[in-house]
């Protein structure tokens, strides 16, 4: 009997695909998620836009409220870990949370490391703005990545820049001769193992998400039509009106992302969704995604 | 001409359906392919008219079970097991099969004289990889185990094809076919083609 390989791992994100993990800060929360059809919930002390809001340092949540969510429900649920921070990762792998996001949402414990991921039994998610960076996580031993997008701003703009450059990237390199791939490697930073097995594999060896900004229905229908493998809704449900009703819709319209007369149905009358913030008025230290590196 | 040599000929070309809800479908469809045959991911109740067979796959059976009530796919897939087409549940598909479900009052289809358990192995940590003995299938199959389920109890219809450490892990009553764990996350096609075998034979019997 064998834990913790790549193969437990990454199936683990494999099973999550088509699906939506949601941004919860306690019980009800998680159930209302779990009930909407949510594949798993991310449990959090504050969703990005209150961490955007509060300021100072935002480090891995309260053990009580992790596993407050854990006890609520059956679906995997998943925490965030300070970027560099072993003990954080440690402590929440031992206490069975099902994945760790190593999350620049939270403020970095460490500017030049990120954690060496393949030592840990449970697996992680990682966010990604580029190819280069995608790779170097997977190098470190993400079992799978996600769009960084600008968190918590409920502005998509950045998450569709990043998936879009993923992709690109990714397509380059598949269609690049092996003899091509080691200066690719060298201006991508990428590591070159990981670029040959996407080359031959056709596609990136785990799944991608979209993450950071999608707060409508049409926002996460978007992101799968530009080829994400599911979608990280933070702080977009439960800062809506009515976030049951809100929450099944993005589930519907992740489903069927291609169909756009459900995706309107859907979209009736879900009350105004967060305000959201137009990223040119960010100041540089509170773009989250500039950090990881 | 009979239905063999028509199939022979790949005019009645077998067909299988992957229930493309939500899970890991695009593995089953690799894995449906690379064992010949064509795969369709039936995304509506209506698609489930064109395949021989259905495969459940692995995902979450909560939100899986969600969308087959929210796209009425219910009726459905019943109607579907009871025309004798043959189905095979994956992890999450396993539990959706299941007539008993430890711990909840409902099962979702309630097809499978089986009683499972949720993730019954444990958390995501112990999550984890054997080395399986399938009857009929192989005696050294890599089996990948995800947060699985495991069959508690088997009705006396049902043929037990594998244990992994005394709890049952795989088995069969007649059209359906269940694991705990994800053949479709391996290269090892084996378990796939039998359940090919399973939808082929169903089929030649309704051609008859």
């Amino acid at each position: 009997m064998r834990t913790g390989t790549d193969r437990v791992k990454r199936g683990m994100a494999e099973m999550q695909k088509g699906g939506v993990i949601m941004d919860v800060v306690n019980a009800e929360q998680a159930k209302t998620a779990e009930e909407a059809g949510a594949v798993a919930v991310m449990a959090l002390e504050r969703v990005p836009s209150d961490i955007r809001a509060a300021g100072g340092v935002a480090r891995m949540a309260d053990p009580t409220i992790v596993e407050e969510v854990m006890n609520a429900v059956s679906i995997p649920v998943m925490a965030k870990a300070r970027i560099g921070h072993i003990v954080e990762a440690r402590v929440l792998e031992a206490m069975g949370v099902d994945y760790i996001d190593e999350s620049e949402v939270l403020t970095p414990a460490d500017e030049e490391f990120h954690l060496n991921k393949k030592e840990f039994t449970v697996p992680f998610v990682c966010g990604c703005r580029d190819l280069g960076e995608a790779a170097r996580r997977i190098g470190e031993g993400a079992s799978m990545l996600r769009t960084k997008g600008e968190p918590g701003t409920g502005n998509i703009v950045e998450a569709v820049r990043h998936i879009r450059k993923v992709n690109a990237q990714v397509r380059k390199v598949v269609s690049m001769s092996e003899d091509e791939l080691m200066t690719e490697a060298k201006l991508l930073g990428a590591p070159y193992e990981v670029l040959l097995e996407i080359k031959r594999l056709g596609r990136l060896p785990v799944v991608n998400f979209a993450a950071g900004g999608v707060a409508t229905p049409a926002d996460a229908a978007l992101m799968m039509q530009l080829g994400a493998d599911g979608v990280f809704v933070g702080s977009g449900i439960f800062k809506s009106e009515n976030p049951a009703k809100f929450a099944r819709a993005i589930v519907e319209a992740t489903t069927h992302y291609q169909d756009y007369e459900l995706i309107a149905e859907l979209s009736k009358g879900l009350g105004t969704p967060m305000k959201g913030i137009e990223i040119h008025t960010l100041a540089p230290e509170a773009r989250m995604q500039d950090r990881g590196w | 001409m009979t239905p063999i040599s028509l199939m022979k000929r790949g005019i009645v070309m077998t067909k299988i359906g992957v229930l493309a809800l939500q899970g890991a479908v695009r593995e089953h469809i690799q894995s449906l392919e690379a064992c010949g045959v064509e795969a369709v991911a039936i995304k509506r109740k209506e698609e489930l008219q064109e395949v021989d067979g259905l495969i459940l796959p692995g995902g979450e059976s909560t939100t899986m079970r969600r969308l087959i009530d929210k796209y009425d796919f219910m009726d459905d897939l019943k109607a579907f097991a009871s025309s004798g087409k043959p189905m095979f549940g994956t992890c999450a598909g396993l539990i959706l099969l299941a007539k008993n479900i430890v711990g909840y009052d409902e099962p979702h289809l309630g097809l499978m004289d089986v009683t499972v358990e949720r993730n019954s192995f444990g958390r995501q940590v112990d999550s984890f990889e054997a080395d399986l003995a399938i009857n009929g299938v192989a005696d050294n199959f890599t089996a990948v185990f995800i947060r699985a389920p495991h069959i508690v109890e088997a009705g006396e219809n049902v043929e037990v094809l594998s244990k992994h450490n005394g709890r049952i892990v795989a088995a069969r009553e007649g059209q359906f076919l269940g694991c705990s764990f994800h053949p479709e996350l391996t290269e090892d096609h084996r378990l796939t083609a039998y359940f090919v075998k399973m939808v082929e034979e169903a089929k030649q019997k309704q051609l008859v």
